[in-house]
């Protein structure tokens, strides 16, 4: 067994939320410089070059790049011969606590109905998987609300197969429109059950951009959605034009005989995930 | 494209009557910072028949919730909020003399009425571009409701603030003119 102690993983979790929030992963950029390329409205073409110009200060300024700096999410591996001297969560949360403040982070965490700040930007969400090995892997993936408020979940009949996937999905960026900071990545979750299908959404989000699906009958699904969201001119921002999504990802799981669960998260364009192994 | 606009809020009927949507404008000026929050209380408060902590009159409020200031820095990064979670307030404030509303995403059709009838303009811009956007802010004080944090009222100056007119005082809408330009579905 190897032992990890709590401040080992606070450490970890307090760097993660900071650079998380100012330093866009490549992949992201990558994506948004190829679409402003190809953007065909002049508007939306600037309202990307924009996008890019907000990177850049981001990271050279070490400034968040997105106000809404969102609530932390975490996914995190646990290898089965690591031993953790003291409750996972605890430590994660103080990481947070620590990030959010030394990082002048915004903390946007609330009690759902009476609305007043917890403070320090916890409770954060913390999913687990214990693997092989003595390591722990931490991935965090701060999600603001413009996008996440247009994320939505259906359980589809199973007679509606395939094209009831394909029409919730589209039905679901465009209900959106320009509230979730076009352009996005939608993370779609097929199957599992009403819990899992959310999940698996999330996690879809978590692939990096232009990485293309494993499966090959779910990338070519992944590629007709991405055009078909294309096609609806919502473009950056909302203002109209050919770039709405930059991304399609799918995570399948499978389902009961009588559901057919359909989860699909939005994902903004300040798409940040950052990981670390401790 | 054509060459932005350049506003100075309090404006009167007549520089609204002047734009349309799909201008770009840069801001120069005094705006005001409120989001959900303070948009609830500034409702309470009239319901009470009490002032406002600022004169709307003329005035333009953005939404956003900005992230704390560095040591020596005026603000945070500042971009738009989603303005939809304030449309139930925002027909009042239009009433009351509000003139221009910055944020991002659609606003309800109560909204867009108010607009048209009381002289106001809705403008956008652009979410998530928060570092650059804070750029244009010189000044940053708050205002009212301090216990409120990043959901307090903030009065800023800003100079060359950008931002894009999505509905003009005439019922054009550049979420559903370019969409229509840009659609390729039937």
């Amino acid at each position: 067994m190897r032992k990890v102690s709590a401040e080992e993983i606070t450490k970890t979790v307090r760097a993660l939320c900071i650079s998380a929030a100012c330093d866009l992963e490549p992949d992201v950029v990558a994506a948004v410089k190829a679409a402003a390329g190809s953007e065909e409205s002049p508007l939306g073409k600037e309202v990307l070059e924009q996008i890019i110009n907000n990177f850049e200060i981001a990271g050279r300024e070490h400034l968040p790049m997105c106000q809404d700096t969102g609530i932390a999410v975490f996914f995190v591996e646990i290898g089965r011969e690591v031993q953790l001297e003291s409750s996972l969560e605890e430590a994660i949360n103080e990481g947070v606590r620590q990030g959010y403040k030394d990082g002048y982070l915004r903390k946007s965490v609330c009690h759902p109905l009476k609305r007043t700040n917890t403070g320090d930007n916890t409770p954060a969400i913390v999913h687990t998987t214990l693997v092989e090995g003595d390591k722990i892997k931490i991935k965090i993936a701060p999600k603001g609300a413009g996008s996440e408020n247009m994320s939505r979940l259906k359980m589809l009949k199973p007679a509606e197969g395939v094209e009831g996937i394909k029409s919730f999905v589209i039905e679901t960026v465009s209900v959106g429109g320009g509230n979730p900071c076009p352009p996005i990545v939608v993370g779609v979750g097929v199957g599992g059950s009403f819990d899992k299908s959310a999940l698996l959404a999330k996690k879809a989000l978590l692939r990096p951009v232009g990485t293309p699906n494993p499966d090959n009958e779910f990338d070519a699904l992944e590629k007709e959605l991405l055009n078909s969201i294309n096609a609806l001119g919502i473009g950056p921002m909302g203002f109209g034009g050919t770039t709405t999504a930059l991304a399609v990802h799918i995570e399948t799981y499978p389902c009961h005989i009588a559901s057919l669960p359909v989860a699909v998260n939005i994902q903004c364009h300040a798409d940040r995930h950052k990981e670390a192994t401790i | 494209m054509s060459e932005p606009v350049k506003i100075a809020p309090p404006l009167t009927d007549a520089v609204i009557e002047k734009l349309r949507a799909g201008d770009k404008v840069l801001i120069t000026g005094v705006i005001y910072t409120a989001r959900d929050a303070a948009h609830k209380r500034l409702i309470a408060l009239l319901d009470e028949g009490r002032a406002l902590p600022f004169d709307i009159k003329g005035q333009f409020i953005y939404y956003v919730g900005p992230t704390p200031a560095k040591p020596g820095a005026v603000i945070g990064s500042a971009g738009p909020t989603t303005s939809g979670r304030m449309d139930a307030y925002t027909p009042r404030l239009i009433e009351l003399g509000l003139k221009g509303m910055i944020g991002k995403g659609q606003r309800s059709q109560e909204v867009l009425d108010a607009t048209k009838k009381h002289k106001a303009v809705y403008m956008a811009a652009v979410g998530g571009a928060a570092a650059l956007i804070a750029r244009s802010i010189k000044k940053a004080e708050v205002i009212a409701y301090d216990d409120l944090g990043p959901e307090a009222i903030r009065r800023l100056e800003v100079v060359d603030f950008p931002a894009i007119v999505v509905n003009d005082a005439f019922g054009g809408d550049l979420f559903e003119e370019g969409v229509k330009k840009y659609r390729r579905v039937g």
